[in-house]
């Protein structure tokens, strides 16, 4: 072997050994985000965490019973407001696909995924908050839909297009109207699919900080109101981390403890439930 | 000879050295013996033996799915790539084991160049194609590589057409270009034996005789073995023809004699076009 | 006829929701050009320029903020893309074939994780290991304006650094796409002229390389939108400096931080405009990136050479 060649499978080698560093370096952090998270939170949840209210400032113990609920809230305006906009419009994208409209509003959502959620709140601020001058529940929700709407509209899109081309035929040659062949037919075919990605793109806005922080405000009391400011896990613990308190602290972890997990459940069931479909899709 | 059709329509190959006409005279520059292939469990070379002559074309004919890209893909080991893959068995290249412990399958590489059925080029400039193996071979010696560059476009019959464009895209060439140009670049790290998967199949039939012209140009200076669906292009252009099947080698012979007089009844209805 | 009515039915009204969508974006720029006049009209290109920052005297100038922003994102980026590329190579040309999915699975946990979660995580863990580092330089390196600056723990090192664990999955999970967009037979050419195996990855990426630039870009433009997690580590101070460790602030920061502290028009008018400033780039930086990747999407699937019909992997 000459020299130039034993030098270049050295290099070879030595890049391969990188580029397998570069996994460990990257999984490093992810590891100690879980094991802090783990850590600190799993030892600060206990059931006066799920069932109080925050103590005022200064004094220990009370729980985020009103912040897990004003999420819940949240994500649930934003379903219903970006689940039929998204929905419907990934539709239209998958019956007619090679349309310049098409193209325009694929490219549309695709630059809305992009947009940081601080701007969507301020969007959201504009449209819902100042109108009526006060803070509310639905200016966060619709925030929120915002940004899940581009996650549905592809979702739904990408679906849609799996569905076998002879069920809309089929359905059409039976005498359905083409509305009845798609929403009749296609999209049930489609939807535990759809269902999956609605369930991802609500795990992913639930984790949102930044466009609560002018929509829904944050609240410490017991609130349900859909016009009022309301709490939310994110922002709570956002206010308690940068708190000098400690027992503040320990709640925040706890709070960020209980959003891992949500959107690591969700996550995995949503892996698990799209390989299924692949495989039932594939014949 | 009668073969016999087993049931499941394996076909038995004939059990005998592989026949050769004339030339004892000529050197095996590739030398197979009893050489397997398996992707996973499933084997897809048997027994492969043969003898290939130096500085002659040799091709490889069969149905779709006998193995006989798999074989010419295993003689530069370009099925190591491949995980799962196992071969046993011997291929000599000048007597040197080619799966042997101490052959480096780069410096194999550079030695037998492989033409493929898709021509490849890389999306760079022409000039910078035909570089590429000298470039990480080490070479940096502009004056050098712009002298063996011209060499080997010439001999790829590509120069005249190229020669004012050498840092134009490879890829603005027509089909037919881009695949001499491939074999400019494979011809550039100075092989001594040359590959070819059915170099011409994606071609017009203009591009594909230009090709032919050119292996046939090539033979005094290198190996070719060339593996072709087609029947006619092996009767033109080889000087030895082996007629593989299901995995196994049924006849090798001279093309002449594979084609007018073939020994095994097999072949016979293949080159007569009877199945395949 | 009553096909085509209906026919004619059902895509207006599915195309009205599609134009929502439209809307919406269009909408995003529109609301935030109508909610910054004040601020635009009064201070002009100036306010990209200037660095006061005074609510009190109602005198406002992003330039630090835009200093922070554009300095914690290049960082990121430099931290991030060799390591997002070097998982992207792995997981597509090196790593054997079980180990893809777990692996491409758990880089992509790295993006499941909420923006609040690494503050947090950035705040108590991040924050002090920065500052044993800050703490640990040597004074002969303090001397450049690079490292000078008190060791707080919290500035732009620690910003750069959690950014970059960020931005990885994005910009790897995009590469991986387009490397295994890359034919194979762009390999094979390599290796059978007797190309190392690195060899024969260099091909597949200059292959792929415009797509690979989209993949960092995207990483580009995460970097830039980042708000919480950012502004819980990197000091939140209006300042234009090269240092590492001295604090800054950054356009999605200050915006979440005195939003609702501005007791005045022409203040909310100002954090608006920083707004806008920032829909601009980040739309700017991702329709690059997204070009980019489209137009090397396009290549594969309708090559100039002679067509073989490949397995689309959308």
């Amino acid at each position: 072997m000459t020299a130039n060649l034993r030098r270049r499978k050295l290099f070879s080698r030595l890049f391969e050994i990188l580029c397998g560093l570069a996994v460990v370096i990257a999984l490093i952090p992810l590891a100690m985000i879980l094991f802090y998270v783990i850590k600190e939170g799993a030892g600060a949840l206990n059931w006066d965490f799920f069932t109080r209210m925050p103590k005022p400032v200064g004094e220990t113990g009370g729980g985020m019973a009103n912040a897990i609920v004003g999420t819940l809230i949240l994500i649930g305006i934003a379903a219903l407001f970006a689940v039929p906009i998204g929905g419907i419009c990934g539709v239209h994208l998958a019956e007619y696909p090679s349309t310049k409209f098409s193209s325009v509003v694929r490219f549309a959502a695709d630059v809305l995924n992009g947009v940081p959620s601080i701007v969507v709140g301020i969007f959201a601020y504009g449209l819902v908050v100042l109108p009526v001058k006060r803070f509310s529940a639905i200016a966060g929700g619709v925030a929120l839909g915002f940004l899940m709407i581009p996650i549905v509209v592809r979702t739904t899109e990408e679906l849609l297009r799996l569905v076998p081309g002879g069920l809309r035929e089929g359905a059409l040659a039976l005498g359905a109207t083409r509305g009845r062949a798609v929403f009749g037919v296609i999209v049930p075919a489609a939807l535990p699919g759809i269902l999956t990605g609605i369930l991802v793109a609500l795990a992913r806005v639930a984790g949102e900080t930044a466009p609560l922080l002018f929509t829904a405000l944050n609240n410490r009391f017991w609130s349900t109101s859909l016009t009022q400011p309301i709490a939310s896990l994110t922002v709570q613990v956002y206010t308690y981390a940068q708190s000098p308190y400690d027992d503040w602290h320990r709640q925040a972890w706890a709070g960020a403890f209980l959003l891992v997990m949500i959107i690591l459940t969700l996550s995995i069931a949503a892996r698990l439930a799209v390989r299924r479909l692949e495989r039932m899709n594939r014949p | 000879m009668n073969l016999v059709l087993e049931p499941e329509s394996k076909i038995a190959a004939p059990r005998m050295a592989p026949i050769q006409m004339n030339d004892i005279q000529t050197e095996s520059k590739i030398s197979v013996r009893d050489f397997d292939f398996f992707y996973g469990p499933l084997q897809v070379l048997h027994g492969i033996s043969l003898e290939i002559p130096a500085q002659k074309v040799t091709a490889l004919i069969g149905p779709s799915g006998c193995g006989k890209s798999t074989f010419i893909r295993s003689i530069n080991r370009m099925n190591d790539i491949i995980t799962d893959a196992r071969a046993s068995g011997t291929i000599t290249i000048d007597g040197k084991d080619v799966y042997g412990g101490d052959t480096d399958v780069v410096e194999l590489r550079r030695k037998v160049g492989m033409v493929f059925q898709k021509s490849n080029p890389f999306p760079k400039s022409i000039y910078d194609n035909v570089a590429y193996g000298l470039r990480i071979g080490g070479m940096r010696n502009k004056r050098q590589m712009d002298e063996i560059i011209e060499r080997s476009l010439t001999r790829a019959a590509l120069w005249h057409e190229v020669k004012d464009r050498l840092h134009a895209s490879a890829l603005a060439l027509s089909g037919g270009q881009q695949q001499r140009l491939c074999i400019a670049r494979a011809l550039a790290v100075d092989p001594e034996i040359l590959l070819m998967d059915e170099p011409a199949s994606a071609l017009d039939p203009i591009a594909t005789s230009k090709i032919e012209e050119l292996i046939y140009e090539l033979k005094d200076n290198y190996t070719i073995v060339i593996v072709t669906h087609n029947m006619q292009q092996a009767a033109r252009v080889s000087d030895r023809t082996a007629f593989f099947m299901l995995g196994k080698l049924i006849e090798y012979a001279d093309t002449n004699a594979i084609f007018m007089n073939p020994r095994e009844k097999m072949t016979e209805d293949y080159v007569t076009g009877r199945f395949g | 006829m009553r096909r085509s009515s209906d026919d004619r039915k059902f895509r207006l009204g599915t195309g009205a929701f599609a134009a929502v969508v439209l809307l919406i974006v269009v909408g995003i720029g529109f609301e935030l050009t109508r909610q910054s006049m004040l601020s635009i009209t009064k201070f002009g290109l100036k306010f990209w320029t200037t660095s006061t920052w005074d609510p009190v005297s109602g005198d406002f100038g992003a330039l630090p903020f835009i200093w922070g922003t554009l300095y914690s994102a290049i960082l990121a980026l430099l931290l991030a893309t060799p390591i997002a590329l070097g998982i992207a190579i792995f997981i597509s040309e090196l790593s054997p074939r079980m180990l893809r999915q777990p692996l491409a699975y758990l880089t992509d946990l790295l993006a499941a994780i909420p923006s609040i979660v690494y503050g947090l995580w950035g705040v108590f863990v991040m924050v002090p290991f920065v500052r044993k580092l800050e703490v640990a330089t040597p004074d002969a390196l303090k001397q450049f304006p690079l490292f000078k600056g008190p060791p707080l723990g919290v500035g732009m090192l620690a910003a750069a650094l959690i950014l970059a664990v960020m931005v990885i999955p994005f910009s790897s999970s995009v590469a991986r796409e387009i490397l295994k967009n890359v034919p194979s037979t762009q390999r094979e050419a390599a290796y059978a002229l007797g190309a190392t195996r690195w060899e024969a990855i260099k091909v597949a990426i200059g292959f792929g390389k415009s797509g690979i630039i989209g993949a960092v870009m995207l990483g580009f433009g995460r970097a830039l939108g980042e708000t919480i997690a950012v502004t819980m580590v990197i000091g939140n101070s209006p300042q234009v400096t090269a240092s590492l460790f001295k604090p800054q602030y950054t356009m999605a920061a200050v915006i979440a931080n005195e939003f609702t502290e501005a007791a005045d028009e022409l203040y909310l008018h100002a954090l608006i405009e920083i707004g806008l400033l920032l829909f601009i780039i980040t739309v700017g930086v991702n329709m690059i990136s997204r070009l980019l990747i489209w137009s090397m999407k396009r290549r594969v699937v309708a090559p100039i050479v002679v067509p073989v019909i490949e397995e689309a992997t959308a």
